[in-house]
């Protein structure tokens, strides 16, 4: 069944960075069609644990990214009510050693300066707020705006929202260029879709359709595991981590690393991530990387020993060389606008990374100034 | 622990593989989660039971006696109670990560040269109004509670679905004393007549049970199917209803039948979580294998239901073949296909007979418009088909992957293991091989502590003697490799039988196990088992539905 369609915006990518582009762009009163070649959150959407948060972002572009972000998904919250589970509940990151909780107190000085709520807590009073953590604990940092969504279903409802046409099913072959150059579209396999505007959302994959249009964009998957246990009844209130995770995330290495991150969720399972590892796009089980992950989060709480990991599941993160999204116009290829390379952050910076599109598709102030999330950064590295 | 072969299933494909294999002096260990070897097929009663006549439930007796005696004759180690939840292969060694104890919480690992899975298979259900209610049972789980607990599930029992265990399931319910009212099979007896050539192996075997019906006054209904299952707190009754050529209920049909007993099946998938773990090659839900039943990757077999669900006849010739491969692989060597030519028949002719099976018996094509929006699909996660539907309609879910991700069916305790196919159905879209990593949950303590350095090179003690099992040395992922099957000289092998004669010879019908060390074999003529069968082995209780105490929910017991 091919089909000819036309609109102002074509989204490339059903994952929640394309949703939120999709929703934010018809708000400006924009036509949109979003087509992915699988479905809804079948990506990197789908194998996310759906964190929101500030506690691991040190000062700067990201984490003025991500405290709009924030903002933005309190509005629809507010908005879309319970159906993306939405729940703010605060991140929670603890030092196993007094050296570990003095470089987090430090880093946390510094977010606070940025405007994050980061509130000490002593180790005496780290059980009144998380009371099945392990003993022995030199402290932690609390962070109330962290917040958790299920991501697959916030995308969802975010494209349902958006009133954009949605059409699975379809890879993308080629970018239509006009004169000049421009951008006019993308050829699918079944059928053109017109549009002076596209929007690569594509995630991990942002490389490859960055390559159709003639452009380069270096985003690698880095692979990330997530344990999912048994359902149970709430006995983890918050998003903990270790805070060598944020050590982890701001890494280079191709190896694996892990660093506990455990949460429960409003369906009754507990989340634990989460490793990191640059091995392409590889889905097959690594015994390793699961074992890594299960002593961290017993070692953290330890009654989670007895409990029952149900199944596992890998995704990769779409990550950039310098941790840093690409949003915004690429001038290699008028009219055609990246919005991917999120890393392990996309479900949190996609509200954000959707208005600033938007914004930048009508010429409207953006509410941050993106500039350190130029595409073409890269191109000047060389 | 280490063996040079592992077999995963104490099953007829497990057990005919471990024997041929330790018959050409294999190390071989079997494991098993049930407490005794047999599988869902020749399940026996529990020991404490006392049971007098086991056998008249089964109906291949003397090939399970000689399944059993073999295995007691042979140097094959059984390691029952062994709940195996991931497989992993490292540098030309594989690793068997098993759960022991009640609790499934201890931690066991085996590691071999090579690994034979044998997993079986698992019943599914397709949901209908009611189909939750206490006193609905999958087929497979009234036929596993005769057979293991020698338990009566009901008074009055309607038997329901389609495939072929429904007739010994209603005959075995019957002989046990429970008077079953109807067998509503939603198949037309045309489509099954059409593939009567292909059957042909299994008419007798089916006139049998019919017989038996006809005996005990079990009325058969066929093209109907139940469309409500009654009941407050537990089942009442069932309305069933006629099918119209195109699979739809026609209008008026219905009728009521009151029952306590609603034991329904709409047949088997293959249990393939391990071989995907590994990275086997899977076509649709089965496990690919070659002629030999070695999977895509080196030095992992697969024989039985895991590669195409055709009943136990079919597993026994298809593990009998494998144990061969597996066993001239290990040492080198390239098998012989001659000396299996007799089971290779077997497998051919009953795999045909498994796909016009398949073919006759379908679920009506029209199912999902009985089942109401507030019919729960997903049982663990407790999903209604309307959810799902909006899921497919107004989210834009076309697979059953998005359904899952939106809905959470499949997400539980089951892993979609019962609820996958319905779940698809109502979708509209085609199921999608499941990815298991884990074939049963595994308690984070255990994951944690999980062994991945190498194993010690050493072969326990199994009965056999150490000299001449040296399986160092050769490449199981060299298929080109150009040597010749070399017999152990410490045992015999089929080329020698125990009865001096080539298993070339056997009668046909000895075809599968022709290597057993049995009396029959001795004396030719005197045992023709019938291993044609129509009574499929039905789900193990080694698919992770758990201990219902864990998780109360009602109706069918978590067979699958």
């Amino acid at each position: 069944m091919n089909e000819s369609l036309t609109c102002d915006v074509v989204v490339v990518g059903a994952g929640m960075t394309g949703a939120a582009c999709a929703l934010y762009a018809a708000r400006e009163g924009l036509d949109v069609i979003v087509v992915d070649r699988g479905h809804v959150a079948g990506g990197t959407t789908g194998a996310g644990e759906g964190n929101l948060l500030v506690s691991d972002k040190e000062p700067g572009p990201e984490l003025e990214l991500a405290l709009l972000s924030a903002r933005l998904w309190r509005e629809l919250a507010g908005e879309l009510g319970r159906e993306t589970e939405y729940e703010q509940k605060g991140g929670v990151v603890v030092a196993e050693t007094p050296e570990a909780l003095a470089g987090l107190e430090a880093f946390a000085a510094g977010q606070r300066a940025a405007g994050v709520t980061a509130l000490g807590v002593t180790a005496d009073r780290l059980h009144d707020l998380e009371p099945r953590l392990a003993p022995g604990l030199a402290g932690a940092v609390h962070y109330p705006q962290d917040a958790q969504v299920m991501p697959a279903l916030a995308a969802a409802h975010l494209l349902r929202a958006s009133g954009a046409r949605l059409r699975t099913g379809r890879t993308v072959t080629g970018v239509l260029r006009g004169p000049g150059g421009a951008v006019r579209g993308v050829r699918t396999e079944r059928g053109d879709v017109h549009a002076p505007f596209v929007v690569n959302a594509a995630g991990p994959w942002g490389g490859e359709v960055a390559a159709l249009a003639g452009v380069r964009l270096p985003v690698l998957p880095r692979r990330g595991y997530v344990l999912v246990t048994e359902p149970l009844p709430p006995r983890i209130r918050h998003k903990v981590y270790a805070a060598d995770y944020v050590a982890d995330v701001a890494s280079d290495s191709a190896d694996l690393q892990t660093s506990p991150v455990v949460e429960g969720t409003a369906a009754g399972p507990v989340l634990i991530g989460a490793s990191r590892e640059r091995v392409g796009f590889d889905r097959s089980v690594s015994l390793p990387a699961l074992r890594a992950l299960a002593a961290g989060a017993t070692r953290l709480f330890p009654f989670l020993t007895r409990v029952r990991a149900l199944r596992t599941y890998a995704g990769f993160r779409p990550y950039l060389p310098d941790h840093l999204p690409a949003i915004g116009a690429d001038p290699g290829a008028p009219g055609l606008f990246h919005a991917c390379g999120h890393e392990g952050a996309g479900i949190g910076l996609a509200t954000g990374t959707g208005h600033v599109i938007a914004g930048l598709l009508t010429g409207r102030e953006p509410l941050l100034d993106p500039a350190p999330f130029r595409p073409d950064r890269f191109e000047e590295a060389r | 622990m280490r063996t040079e072969l592992v077999v995963v299933g104490a099953g007829p494909a497990g057990l005919a593989a471990a024997l041929a294999a330790d018959a050409r002096g294999v190390h071989v260990t079997v494991l098993d989660a049930a407490d005794g070897p047999g599988g869902q097929y020749f399940r026996q009663p529990a020991a404490e039971l006392n049971a007098r006549r086991p056998r008249a439930l089964h109906h291949q007796w003397r090939t399970w006696e000689r399944l059993r005696d073999g295995l007691a004759a042979s140097g094959v180690r059984l390691l029952t109670g062994h709940h195996v939840w991931t497989v992993t292969a490292g540098s030309g060694t594989f690793t068997v990560h098993a759960l022991l104890g009640p609790e499934e919480d201890q931690p066991a690992t085996v590691h071999a040269d090579a690994v034979l899975l044998a997993t079986g298979g698992h019943e599914h259900v397709l949901p209908f109004p009611g189909w939750t209610l206490p006193g609905v049972v999958t087929a497979g789980g009234a036929q596993a509670m005769l057979k293991h607990g020698l338990v009566v599930p009901g008074r009055t029992a309607v038997v329901a679905g389609t495939g072929p265990l429904l007739l010994p399931v209603a005959t075995g319910l019957a002989a046990a004393g429970t008077r079953v009212s109807a067998l509503v099979e939603s198949a037309d007896p045309r489509r099954v007549a059409r593939h009567a050539r292909a059957l042909a192996g299994k008419l007798p075997e089916g006139a049998g049970h019919a017989a038996r019906l006809l005996r005990h006054r079990v009325r058969p209904l066929a093209r109907h199917t139940v469309v409500r299952a009654h009941g407050e707190d537990r089942l009442t009754g069932v309305t069933v209803a006629a099918l119209d050529a195109e699979g739809r209920v026609r209008r008026g049909t219905g009728r009521y039948l009151p029952c306590d007993t609603l034991a329904v099946g709409h047949g088997m998938l293959p249990q393939t979580d391990l071989a995907e773990g590994l990275g086997c090659r899977r076509d649709g839900p089965t496990v690919t294998v070659d002629d030999e039943q070695r999977t895509s990757v080196p030095g992992v077999w697969a024989a039985g239901e895991t590669t195409g669900v055709g009943g136990a006849s079919l597993a026994l010739a298809e593990g009998h073949i494998a144990g061969r491969s597996a066993a001239a692989r290990l040492r080198g060597a390239v098998p012989d296909p001659a000396g299996w030519a007799p089971a290779a028949r077997t497998r051919e002719s009953l795999r045909t007979g498994a796909a016009a099976l398949d073919d006759a018996f379908a679920p009506p094509a029209h199912w999902t418009e009985q089942v109401a929006d507030d019919t729960v699909v997903c049982r663990c996660e407790e999903v209604t088909a309307g959810a799902v539907r909006a899921a497919a309609d107004d989210l834009g879910a076309g697979d059953v992957r998005t359904v899952k991700l939106l809905t959470r069916a499949g997400m539980g305790w089951c892993q979609g293991r019962m609820c996958a196919t319905a779940v698809a159905g109502l979708a509209g879209c085609r199921p999608d091989a499941p990815r298991r990593p884990f074939a049963r949950p595994v308690p984070l303590g255990v994951l944690a502590r999980t062994p991945l350095d190498q194993p010690p090179q050493d072969h326990s003690p199994t009965g056999h003697s150490s000299t001449g099992h040296s399986s160092t040395g050769h490449s199981l992922t060299d298929r080109s490799s150009s040597g010749q099957e070399q017999p152990s000289s410490d045992r015999p092998s089929s080329e020698q039988p125990l009865s001096g004669r080539s298993s070339s010879d056997l009668p046909a019908s000895d075809r599968s196990a022709s290597d057993l060390p049995t009396p029959e074999q001795r004396t030719p003529g005197l045992s023709t088992p019938d291993l044609s069968t129509s009574d499929l082995p039905t789900p193990e209780q080694r698919t992770p539905g758990r201990p219902t105490s864990r998780r109360p929910t009602s109706g069918p017991p978590p067979t699958g």
